[in-house]
């Protein structure tokens, strides 16, 4: 039998935590913002198909940074659960926060269960009739959730990334000054250019059909860019 | 129930009767349904079979699109549909048969294309047209008269009401055109714009400008 020496679960957790948010800070982060026809996710990312945000269903969508493979993993399950729910149930019955609470189940089961966490942070939004009713969870690596008020960056520099926005954000802006805003946010954070083909948008748009999802092009992006 | 391919797509088109035995169970169901943004399927059959099928044929392609980033292929709708309909052949043995139409628009050949099952998911793409159901032979009888290479989509959306109305003519579990209720087929258009319900307005034209001719 192997000797386990003993180690506190105080350093344990930080150690863990430690590891998780390293993984995290290599990766690039992501936006999103309330404007008024619904929610902008806007991410720095030079893959035109590996993608980073994600629709989950009619109203939902899904952002992920850190390590692409887990929360691959963690965006299938999501849209499994929807889909699951929303056939045996009804459509109206899935909903962002059963989801936010199952992502935090499943990543707090993995923090202190599995010999890695996973080094990941996600997004969780739903678009409402109203922009009163939009709702957005961001669920940590050790499954903590917040739920978010108009703005929230995420990734290894998400205070940063808040804090300009806490600087500019207006409620109610249009598609075009929330694009521009998430941009000149990820730039001024990492200090360098953002230019739109490096950009990876999508929008939870309120005035679409059932599905609300629709990805924004790298065209569509740069001309709300030169709009200005 | 039929299916015929136009100059741009093809038109998915199904009457609106539903029967239980002799009688009529009611006179204004859809039998017609958009499969996801670029497909549709039409049911004939057992009812509460093909509705659960349909069901879950729209989850499945719905799932594969967000879960891949990417449709299926219509081929590979197509023939998941077939694997469905199989799994259904035990229930078709004690006479809950589903046969299902299904079209649509293939994007990678840039072409509307339609499939045909039997009940044990045998699968066979058509040409030009096919009509199933209880009225599906006078069906496409009319059709067969009226299809030609490059019908435009009004003259294809005349064919349907004609066939249909034919068949309802014919066949008595095939319900008609009801103009005093507003009764109509109904009908799905697919084309490289993707799924398009015809309006009843478009429908209810197609047939007064058929009977006016027929007058």
């Amino acid at each position: 039998m192997a000797f386990q020496p003993y180690v506190p679960p105080e350093q344990l957790m930080k150690d863990r935590s430690e590891y998780a948010r390293k993984g995290i800070g290599r990766g690039k982060s992501v936006v999103a913002l309330e404007y008024a026809e619904g929610i902008l996710f806007l991410a720095e990312n030079p893959s035109a198909t590996l993608h980073k945000i994600s629709e989950i269903y009619d109203r939902i969508a899904f952002a992920g940074v850190g390590k692409y493979s887990e929360f691959e993993d963690l965006r299938i399950a999501g849209i499994r659960l929807a889909d699951l729910r929303g056939y045996s149930y009804g459509r109206e019955d899935v909903n962002a926060k059963t989801l936010a609470n199952a992502y935090s189940q499943a990543l707090s089961g993995i923090f202190t269960q599995q010999m890695k966490p996973y080094e990941v942070e996600i997004l969780v939004g739903e678009v409402g009739d109203t922009p009163g009713e939009n709702e957005l969870y961001h669920v940590l690596f050790d499954g903590s959730v917040t739920d978010e008020q108009g703005f929230v960056g995420i990734g290894g520099k998400s205070e940063e990334l808040t804090g300009h926005l806490k600087e500019t954000y207006q409620e109610s802006w249009d598609l075009g000054t929330a694009v521009r805003a998430a941009v000149a946010a990820l730039a001024a954070t990492e200090e360098r250019d953002v230019p739109a083909d490096q950009t990876e948008a999508a929008v939870l748009n309120r005035s679409r059909g059932r599905r609300k999802f629709q990805r924004l092009t790298d065209d569509e992006v740069d001309g709300l860019l030169k709009a200005s | 129930m039929l299916s015929l391919k136009f100059d741009g797509g093809v038109i998915i088109a199904g009457d609106r009767r539903a029967t239980e035995g002799y009688s009529i169970a009611d006179e204004k169901i859809d039998k017609v349904f958009p499969a996801d943004d670029y497909s549709a399927i039409a049911i004939a059959g057992a009812a509460g079979q093909a509705t659960e099928i349909v069901k879950l044929f729209q989850t499945e392609l719905e799932h594969y699109e967000k879960v891949q980033g990417d449709r299926l292929s219509l081929e590979g709708k197509a023939n998941r549909l077939a694997q469905m309909i199989r799994q259904n052949f035990p229930m078709a043995l004690q006479g809950l048969v589903v046969v299902p139409l299904f079209g649509g628009y293939d994007q990678r050949r840039d072409e509307g294309r339609l499939f045909r099952y039997d009940a044990t998911g045998g699968r066979w793409e058509e040409e030009n047209f096919h009509a199933t159901g209880s009225g599906g032979r006078t069906a496409k009888q009319t059709l067969k008269k009226r299809w030609r290479p490059g019908l435009s989509r009004a003259e294809a959306l005349r064919a349907s009401v004609e066939a249909l109305r034919d068949a309802s003519e014919e066949d008595a579990a095939t319900g008609g055109p009801d103009p005093v209720r507003g009764i109509f087929p109904s009908m799905v258009v697919i084309t490289s714009g993707g799924c398009e319900d015809v309006p009843t307005d478009e429908v209810r034209a197609a047939y007064e400008e058929l009977i006016g001719d027929q007058r």
